[in-house]
């Protein structure tokens, strides 16, 4: 495809609104939409605002929708899209825009921070180290290669259509709380929170996010379900209810 | 007076990868007050493109490891021209900063007995990296921020400075700003830890993304600190080379480590042809003990493919350059051929190098389970930066420190690979500490309001002259070419006294860039503001570079290939002069104790 021309329709804008412009690119062999970006950028639109770091799918920086498809702009081959039409990119649509393909993702780093933090047993071991094994670990390795792209927060309908923001945490940290609830080492309950603010609860379990999930985690499967299964088993079990109630009801 | 924000800490930390965060944290536990600035958003920095490991002497898996082997390791990695104190306090220190992370959060793989588990590196005696998978700097970064999010740190994201204000020849706070709005930020602060990283897009081939502009070099320069051993930049081997907008891209020396070789297209092991005297003792002599050494066999020596990163990719150059190359001007990293020895390779690797498989299936369409992969070296970074006291990381301007990868010191002429990743916890922990310690003792000092306008003037000027001047990416693009060309892995003294001709017009260039738009969001403008730190930084390498007439570590030169035992005596130190010029000097480096000296020659 070397030489070739192809149009990127791409929308320049912010709070206040904005519109599709666009923007003819030579391409070729191996160009990612983010090099197409760049190459906009460097020759007909300086001030064209995007975020990225590491163009290698590691950081998530570059998130945005690609065809309509939330999508890692360095990940995003353009040999996988049909060329003959514009290919529109525009900014993650659950968020507020900033400026052009960059969006307000703060939100997520205040959530972030309301769910408890990690909260180790006591060291095994006289020199104040663990023990742990490898499958183990392996568990909650698969929720730890999240690379905060916020894609599956993108995308889920709970914040994108419903802009419930207060009510729930979004799969990215139900992710996160499943890392640090599954985390051998951890001692701490978030099963309370995780029903009462973080909202686990609004999750129906569309699994939009663990397709769009550009590190391949089973977020749904792995990590929301079994989150909701421990709300239902500590909260909301009649039998475990009333042996709690004879134990001194200890309250999770 | 230009429009800025205020804000007051005790200590400012710039820069919020891996040195960053945990000078933050150590910071905020003593006590004070602390700022926490990035460039992009929080928890994207360049950390999380490490991907082998974290170096630290734990001996979990082999127990013959220790301190002392690691240290020994890091000097004859470093060439001798390292701080030796640094060396030996990171040697020390590691094993204690890898435990804490793991008391944080960060779950490494696991030895059978489920204790940390080790790989083995290019440079180290020893299986000693803790790792987790092939994205251990991504498991670092977040254990370090879900951590500091909680120790009441305040966070500026997506903030640049661009200058540093003194008072009486002490540091005393920094003017940025940030990109959303593009408003200017002043911030007020008792000590500042540098914590910026590299400098890789002074090149045009590069592992580095767009932040690794040399701001906190350029930032201590302009603030009158020294810079040091700025000649020695480190091109890591394994970058991807193909389809053309992935080059630089860094593929880990795990690869190697797990069993990966290299070879040229005569399908030769190049690597077993030229192995340098002081590794030869070290280093496997045919195939067969090289594979024993990675499949953890203790009586084995390992391959030539794990030697130093500097030597690997001199000899890749050189088979590129005798006609021996891949098709698209590489060679060939094959880790697929280990399918002829282990049963299940295609799971085993796909297991033990996760990322790696994804990026060579998603950017090159390439399974590198089945077939080998191109490979060039890249500019991946920097061993030289600011020079700092060993033990407390403060620069030559007091209150102003420097931890990471903009620190110089530990690293000498070359830097091993996982050593980055132990440096920034180590040395960002004792930034942290005693850039707390220094603000305790200290008043406020006052801000000079000339300093501040002249930055704010400075930085606006780019729109005073508009969409019609300069392109701000062109002269980015040129200047990174002429680096890649005139300074980069084989150097010689006609083209680099060509680069430093080069610099002048590029820097009358820099000048004259315009952007069109206004302040909110605009990368032309950062791109346009960056230019002043590649430009700096770009000149301190050249004329550290031409200084040293030898080749030792990250730097070779062609017009001096060999190393010249007088040169192991001093480092090259770069600083502002009186006139605002670059001045250059050699400073001795001093004499190693007698029982370092024992050490080192104890692990010969």
């Amino acid at each position: 495809m070397t030489g070739r021309t192809a149009t990127f329709r791409i929308w320049r804008g912010d709070a206040r609104g904005g519109s599709y412009h666009d923007y003819p690119t030579e391409v070729t062999e191996g160009m990612v939409v983010l090099d197409a970006v760049h190459q906009i950028q460097a020759v007909q639109a300086n001030d064209l605002a995007v975020r990225w770091n590491c163009k290698a799918g590691k950081c998530g920086s570059c998130s945005a929708e690609v065809n309509g498809n939330p999508r890692l702009m360095c990940m995003t081959r353009l040999n996988q899209l049909d060329l003959s039409t514009p290919i529109t990119i525009e900014p993650m649509r659950a968020f507020p825009p900033i400026r052009d393909l960059v969006t307000d993702v703060s939100w997520n780093f205040d959530a972030k921070k309301r769910i408890k933090r990690f909260k180790p047993r006591p060291p095994d071991a006289p020199d104040g180290t663990w023990r742990m094994s490898q499958p183990d670990v392996e568990r909650v390795q698969e929720f730890r290669k999240c690379i905060e792209c916020f894609l599956c927060q993108d995308v889920c309908h709970v914040l994108r259509d419903h802009q419930m923001f207060n009510e729930f945490i979004g799969p990215r940290h139900l992710v996160y709380a499943a890392a640090l609830e599954m985390h051998p080492l951890d001692t701490e309950n978030r099963t309370r929170d995780l029903k009462d603010t973080h909202g686990v609860g609004y999750c129906n379990i569309t699994k939009c996010c663990t397709k769009v999930c550009p590190e391949s985690i089973t977020i749904t499967d792995n990590a929301i379900i079994p989150l909701k299964e421990r709300v239902i088993d500590q909260l909301y079990d009649p039998i475990a209810k009333v042996f709690r109630a004879l134990r001194g009801g200890r309250h999770v | 007076m230009p429009e800025y924000q205020t804000h007051e800490h005790d200590v400012l930390v710039i820069g919020a990868g891996g040195a960053g965060l945990r000078a933050a944290i150590e910071a905020s536990a003593s006590g004070v007050s602390v700022g926490l600035v990035c460039k992009s958003l929080l928890g994207k920095a360049h950390t999380v493109m490490a991907e082998g490991g974290i170096a630290a002497a734990l001996a979990n898996v082999d127990d013959r490891d220790n301190w002392k082997v690691h240290f020994a390791d890091t000097m004859r990695g470093g060439q001798y021209v390292n701080n030796w104190r640094m060396a030996e306090l990171h040697a020390k220190e590691a094993p204690d900063r890898v435990r804490e992370l793991e008391a944080w959060g960060a779950t490494f793989d696991r030895t059978k007995d489920g204790k940390i588990l080790q790989r083995n590196f290019g440079g180290h005696r020893y299986p000693r990296l803790a790792h987790v998978g092939d994205r251990t700097g991504l498991e670092l970064i977040r254990t370090l921020q879900d951590h500091g999010i909680h120790q009441g740190i305040d966070v500026h994201m997506e903030c640049t400075i661009i200058k540093l204000l003194t008072d009486g020849g002490r540091v005393v706070g920094a003017f940025g700003y940030e990109r959303e709005r593009g408003r200017f930020k002043l911030f007020k602060a008792k000590a500042i830890v540098l914590a910026t990283g590299g400098i890789g897009r002074a090149y045009e081939i590069t592992s580095n993304s767009w932040e690794y502009t040399g701001d906190g070099h350029t930032l201590a320069y302009d603030a009158l600190a020294e810079l040091v051993d700025m000649e020695f930049v480190q091109f890591h081997p394994t970058g991807m080379i193909w389809p053309p907008s992935v080059r630089g891209i860094l593929v880990t020396e795990a690869v190697r480590g797990e069993g990966g070789i290299l070879t040229n297209n005569q399908g030769r092991r190049f690597m077993f042809d030229e192995i340098p005297e002081n590794y030869r003792t070290q280093t496997a002599d045919n195939e067969e003990e090289g594979w024993r050494y990675t499949q953890g066999d203790k009586a084995a020596r390992r391959p030539p493919e794990l030697l130093t990163r500097d030597h690997v990719s001199r000899c890749i150059v050189r088979e590129i350059k005798a006609g021996r190359g891949s098709p698209h001007g590489g060679v060939f990293l094959d880790i697929s051929w280990i399918k002829a020895r282990i049963p299940n390779a295609p799971e085993h690797i796909k297991k033990k190098l996760p990322s790696m498989y994804h990026q060579f299936k998603q950017l090159a369409d390439i399974d590198i389970t089945r077939e080998p992969m191109e490979v060039g070296p890249t500019t991946h970074y920097v061993m030289g930066g600011v020079r700092v006291d060993s033990d407390t990381q403060m620069s030559s301007v007091p209150g102003l420190f420097a931890a990471g990868e903009c620190a110089a010191g530990i690293n000498g002429a070359n830097r091993l690979g996982g050593n980055s990743l132990s440096d920034i916890i180590v040395f960002g922990k004792r930034a942290g500490e005693h850039a707390a310690k220094f603000a305790k003792a200290q008043k406020p000092g006052s801000i000079d309001a000339r300093q501040l306008d002249e930055a704010a003037q400075w930085a606006v000027q780019p729109f005073e002259r508009g969409a019609d001047g300069e392109g701000p990416y062109q002269v980015q693009y040129a200047l990174q070419k002429m680096m890649q060309d005139l300074v980069g892995i084989v150097r010689s003294e006609q083209e680099m006294q060509r680069a430093l001709e080069g610099l002048g017009p590029l820097r009358e260039r820099a000048q004259r860039v315009g952007v069109g738009g206004h302040r909110e969001y605009n990368p032309g403008w950062h791109a346009a503001l960056d230019l002043h730190s590649l430009l700096t930084v770009s000149e301190a390498i050249t004329r550290s570079a031409i200084e040293r007439r030898e080749s030792r570590g990250g730097h070779f030169r062609d017009d001096y290939p060999d190393k010249d035992a007088t040169c192991a005596t001093f480092n090259i130190v770069v600083r502002k002069n009186a006139a605002g010029r670059m001045e250059i000097s050699r400073v001795p480096i001093p004499e190693l104790p007698s029982e370092l000296k024992q050490v080192i020659e104890e692990m010969k």
